[in-house]
């Protein structure tokens, strides 16, 4: 653990996952914290102020929704939440409410590494650069541009505006509220059939293959992802 | 009512396709009609039935008379012959129709002959035409035969041309439903000629009677009838043909007929003509009985009478109605106009020609006030015109009431006698009129008449000059007289009415109360039990009979069961039939109406727009007597209200089931989601710590190796228990558990335990208590260390690390308890009970793990056992369980739920 390490706070309730959580992000360079309860955590987070939180919704207090609307009132750092996977409906709100991203348990410790960095470097980077790329695809936000292979592509308005913000979040996932808000305006939240229909558009246009998408992916129950790396 | 051509009305183009397919579903009705006995009905019948047999279809003869002929019996012996019944009546055995024979039978085709003949009393139905219809319901087709003067309307035509009264009738609507009619024809000559070689029927006592009968003219006259009445069946059918198939032709228009009755006995002729007008102008038409305030009170004789003329039109294919209103002309006429009628039927007047023009004749009232409507006046023949005998209903006896007003007289005078002195006799006039006005209001018409004229003769005698005697000296006081005499009948009269129409909004307002308070009281009613005794206590106080209320049981309402009853008389078998016939059918049966009228008690159907609830039995009252149309009214709203009581506790009921499965399925996914969060939990870790352990490029110390690997095997042996505990409980359910018995040293068992936990219980002290001469112990050794294991796991997983976990265990005369105590938090006195149950876990703040499965699992294997157990706390901190297990042997284990 060295003095510039960046610091995670774990917040679960079962001490078998603190445990291993804390030996795997210390051999990986994270300094690690833990809590074991929703209001223990939201007190680590002022005393301990940790670079990102992985937070399971389960808890036997607050609940993981509550903990991520009351920190997101104040700090835009980053939340990773654990559930299982009969939490869907707790998961999608947590995302909502402006958690970062998810993962279903179990998981790989890879899979966490990869949605950790991802997270720390939105935080690095807020603003981005105007030019994305990955894969075959660039998009010059500057100029308005988007690139497949070196050739043009030509999206409608509605189409440039949500590959946008797929890639301004890109790594992350983006809900169909959260999609819909920022493409749409508020007020269409609820129109889940607007973005299935853009969604399916852009990638028959960006994708090698429609039916099995490499850059925008679907994340069962929440919403899409763009592939970062 | 225009007489162009007429379109088919939807409704009725409707009503017919309807009744053809009613009638397919019912058997189809052949009448072999006649005029006479002895034209060759039954031969005719025959004849036919051999023609069908011929085309293959399966005919029984269900009950044929041959009456000794041998054609006849030649015929019938080619076919298949139910047996009869046979009813002992009166000492002498009647063969009769064995409907229940037929209906098991199940022909194509049953020959039942003489359609019109009364049963044997005791039977199901009072006559044979209602097997018949029953048959017919079952969809068996019936032919039968019948004489034309056996049909109802014709009854009265046909004792006029032959001065016979045919008892035994069929209603006409029998007739008229029939898809065929077959006239069997023979004439008069040749019948008379057969009568005399003996080949008609005739029974020995009333050989001279039916000599008579045979009369030529008779014979012409009955003949004409019978082919009349065929024609005019034909000519039916055919402007109902046209009309289906909208052939323009000249449909009468759509006549209504409405025929006043009254309680006098004439008023059944008065339905037999207005039916066979209305049959003659294709009319449908309506019975109308007004109750007007004089005919509050009718004798007894008078309500059964009405209740039968109003029945009569019912069965004469008429809709019967009452109505109250202030006159019959008015209430007649109203109804009229309201409801399209054009024609109105009633009885010559036979009051005398004063009271007439006393009251006015109601003929003339409908005349002036019926407008365009039609007026027919029937002459219904001789008859007392007077109803007889009207019932008593003042409160006191009428010689007290002519006393009181005669006293009232007395009294009245001796105050004109005071007042002599100071007024004149003419104002002297005005105390008899007070006396008058007193005795009309309270005495009644008849005293207040008498006081009327006792003041007249008292006031002359006594008070007009010349004095004590009847001479008037000045003739003006004659006029006074008159004037006295005028306004005391007057007013009495007047008082009288309004006394008896204030009468009759009690009486209606007695009835609406009493359904009010009947649905009140089932408005509160929340179970079964409680709306039964509000019907029963409503219509005992109601109605002054005893009530049961019969249900069908729990065999999927197959069966009716007697539910309850306001009195304790019981109903035998033969009763309960009778209610399950009304129940079965939907009609009203038993007493006082057409099927099975021998049983004791009246049985009402209760059904609801949904179906059939149960049925109302009612008891007759002491003194036997029928129930009034208007009771009868009453009593079918009692039995609708109840219906729909009924109905609703079973929906409640049916609702409330709902509700508790949804809540059994929402506690079945939670207990799914609170199993699957429990073994997906462990494998987080472990999936976490071997991924971890996977990586090639982070470097891990030997520390954080052993960590990740201690943290992989302890999950994984928490995940092995869980599994266990699982499909222990699911084995335990399913009855798979055996438990094998046997004497076994407690101080063993508790050693094996303590051996299974293992390093669990590393750094806690144990403290155990066994005294020396505790005797064996018939238990499954494997099972009860099961047992003994878990308790020891939830002792360390709810008490502090380094407090001590105590076993005991005391004998006593038929078990010997173990008790596991630790020094922890203790169990929240509410929860005492509810540790046992599956998946019930103890809110606590620290975490502790498990699936709540191990206490219920342990009570299942005690439970098994024979044996008990349960859950205390210490008073000075920390939990008890108790495991109570019996010493005998033979101790049946209980039945694991």
């Amino acid at each position: 653990m060295t003095e510039n390490a960046l610091r995670v706070l774990v917040v679960d309730d079962e001490r078998a996952i603190r445990r291993f959580l804390r030996t795997s992000l210390t051999a990986h360079g994270y300094a690690v914290y833990e809590a074991s309860s929703g209001q223990e955590a939201l007190s680590a987070v002022i005393g301990d102020r940790p670079d990102l939180i992985i937070l399971d919704l389960g808890l036997p207090d607050l609940n993981g929704i509550e903990v991520t609307r009351q920190l997101r009132e104040w700090t835009r750092i980053p939340i990773i939440v654990l559930s299982v996977r009969e939490e869907e409906a707790t998961k999608v709100a947590a995302l909502d409410v402006g958690a970062d991203d998810y993962l279903t348990k179990p998981f790989g410790i890879a899979e966490l590494m990869a949605r950790i960095r991802v997270a720390l470097r939105h935080t690095e980077q807020p603003a981005g650069e105007p030019v994305f790329e990955v894969g075959d695809l660039r998009m010059d936000r500057a100029r308005r541009q988007v690139l497949m292979v070196g050739n043009e592509i030509v999206l409608t308005p509605t189409e440039y505006d949500l590959l946008r913000v797929l890639v301004q979040h890109a790594g992350k996932v983006l809900t169909h509220r959260q999609l819909l808000r920022q493409v749409w305006g508020v007020g269409y939240e609820l129109e889940t059939h607007l973005l299935q229909v853009n969604v399916s558009n852009l990638r028959r246009k960006i994708e090698p293959d429609p039916s099995r998408p490499v850059y925008i992916i679907t994340e069962v129950g929440v919403g899409y992802r763009l592939r970062a790396e | 009512m225009s007489d162009g051509p007429q379109r088919p009305n939807p409704d009725e183009l409707l009503s017919r396709v309807q009744a053809d397919e009613r009638q397919q579903a019912r058997g189809r009705l052949k009448i072999f009609l006649g005029y006479a006995a002895g034209v060759g009905k039954t031969y005719a019948m025959l004849e036919a039935a051999h023609q069908r047999l011929a085309e293959g279809v399966d005919v029984v003869a269900a009950y044929v008379e041959t009456h000794g002929r041998r054609e006849t019996e030649a015929l019938l012996a080619g076919l298949e012959s139910l047996p009869r019944q046979q009813v002992e009546y009166r000492g002498r055995v009647l063969p009769e129709l064995d409907a229940d024979a037929v209906l098991a039978r199940h022909p194509a085709l049953a020959l039942i002959d003489e359609m019109a003949h009364t049963n044997a009393p005791g039977l199901r139905h009072p006559k044979r035409y209602q097997d018949v219809e029953e048959i017919l319901a079952a969809g068996i087709d019936v032919y039968t035969t019948l004489n034309i003067q056996h049909l109802e309307s014709l009854n009265d035509v046909v004792a006029q041309i032959t001065g016979v009264t045919i008892r035994e009738t069929i209603p006409d609507r029998v007739i008229d439903e029939t898809t065929d009619l077959e006239l069997i024809d023979l004439p008069p000559d040749e019948l008379r000629h057969r009568l005399q070689e003996g080949k008609v029927y005739v029974p020995e006592q009333a050989a001279q009677a039916i000599r008579k009968f045979f009369r030529t003219g008779n014979l012409t006259a009955l003949r004409e009838l019978a082919m009349r009445h065929v024609a005019e069946r034909v000519d039916e059918q055919m402007r109902a043909y046209m009309q289906t198939r909208a052939i323009p032709g000249p449909w009468p228009a759509g006549e209504h007929l409405l025929v006043c009755v009254s309680p006098s006995p004439q008023s059944e002729r008065l339905i037999r003509s207005a039916r066979r007008l209305a049959g003659e102008l294709n009319a449908r038409w309506t019975a109308l009985y007004v109750e007007t305030p004089d005919r509050l009170r009718l004798a007894e004789a008078e309500q059964d009478r009405l209740a039968h003329t109003l029945h009569l039109a019912e069965e004469l294919g008429g809709r019967a109605l009452t109505l109250a209103g202030r006159s019959v002309a008015e209430a007649a006429v109203d109804y009229a106009r309201q409801h399209n009628v054009t024609k109105i039927v009633v009885g010559k007047p036979l009051e005398p020609r004063w009271r007439q023009l006393l009251r006015g004749s109601v003929v003339n009232q409908i005349i002036r006030a019926g407008g365009p409507i039609d007026l027919y006046i029937i002459n219904t023949g001789p008859g007392s015109a007077r109803p007889t005998e009207v019932a008593q209903w003042r409160p006191h006896p009428p010689w007290r009431r002519y006393a009181q007003a005669t006293i009232l007289v007395v009294l009245g005078s001796l105050l004109g006698s005071v007042m002599h002195r100071f007024l004149a006799p003419t104002n002297l006039v005005m105390i008899y009129l007070l006396v008058v006005v007193i005795a009309a209001l309270y005495l009644g018409r008849g005293p207040a008449v008498l006081a009327a004229v006792l003041s007249v003769l008292v006031f002359d005698f006594f008070f007009v000059p010349p004095s004590l005697t009847l001479a008037v000296a000045d003739t003006e006081y004659l006029l006074t007289f008159l004037a006295l005499l005028i306004v005391g009948l007057l007013l009495s009269d007047l008082t009288a009415r309004v006394q008896e129409q204030v009468e009759t909004t009690r009486r209606r307002a007695r009835e609406t109360g009493a359904l009010y308070t009947l649905s009140r009281d089932l408005a509160v009613a929340v179970d079964l039990g409680s709306v039964v005794q509000a019907v029963e206590a409503n219509a005992v106080e109601t109605f002054g009979r005893e009530v049961a209320v019969l249900l069908p049981g729990a065999d999927g309402g197959r069966s009716l069961g007697l539910y309850a009853a306001s009195s304790d008389a019981t109903l035998d078998e033969h009763e309960m039939a009778v209610a399950a016939w009304a129940f079965e059918h939907g009609q009203p049966a038993g007493r006082g109406t057409d099927t099975l009228p021998a049983a004791r008690l009246r049985y009402l159907p209760l059904s609801t727009a949904r179906g059939k609830v149960g049925v109302l039995g009612v008891w007759p009252t002491e003194a036997g007597r029928y129930l009034t149309p208007e009771q009868r009214r009453l009593l079918d709203a009692f039995a609708s209200l109840a219906a729909v009581a009924i109905e609703r506790v079973h929906l409640a009921e049916a609702a409330g089931q709902v509700q508790l499965l949804e809540a059994t399925e929402k506690l079945q996914s939670a207990l799914l989601n609170s199993i699957s969060h429990d073994l997906r939990t462990p494998l987080v870790s472990i999936t976490g710590a071997l991924s971890t352990l996977q990586e090639d490029d982070v470097r891990l110390d030997t520390e954080a190796r052993r960590i990740l690997v201690d943290t992989a095997a302890e999950e994984a042996g928490r995940l092995n228990r869980l599994v266990g505990n699982l499909l222990d409980m699911t084995r335990l359910e399913a009855g798979a558990i055996k438990v094998k018995r046997e004497p076994r040293d407690l101080q063993d068992v508790i050693g094996a335990a303590l051996r299974q936990v293992g390093e669990r219980l590393a750094g806690r002290p144990v403290e155990i208590d066994i005294p020396p001469d505790l005797p064996l112990v018939p238990l499954d050794f494997v099972l009860v260390v099961h047992v003994l294991v878990n308790l020891i796991d939830n002792a360390l997983k709810y008490s502090p690390p380094g407090s001590p976990i105590q076993i005991r265990t005391r004998p006593s005369d038929a078990e010997v308890a173990i008790e596991v105590a630790d020094q922890g938090v203790g169990i929240p006195a509410e929860d005492l009970d509810r540790v046992f149950q599956k998946f019930y876990r103890v809110q606590r703040p620290d975490s502790v793990t498990g699936t709540g499965l191990g206490l219920s699992i342990s009570k299942g294997l005690v439970e098994a056992h024979g044996g008990r157990i349960w859950a205390r706390n210490r008073p000075d901190g920390g939990a008890v369980i108790t495991v109570a297990l019996p010493l005998s042997e033979s101790v049946e284990p209980e039945r694991v739920t």
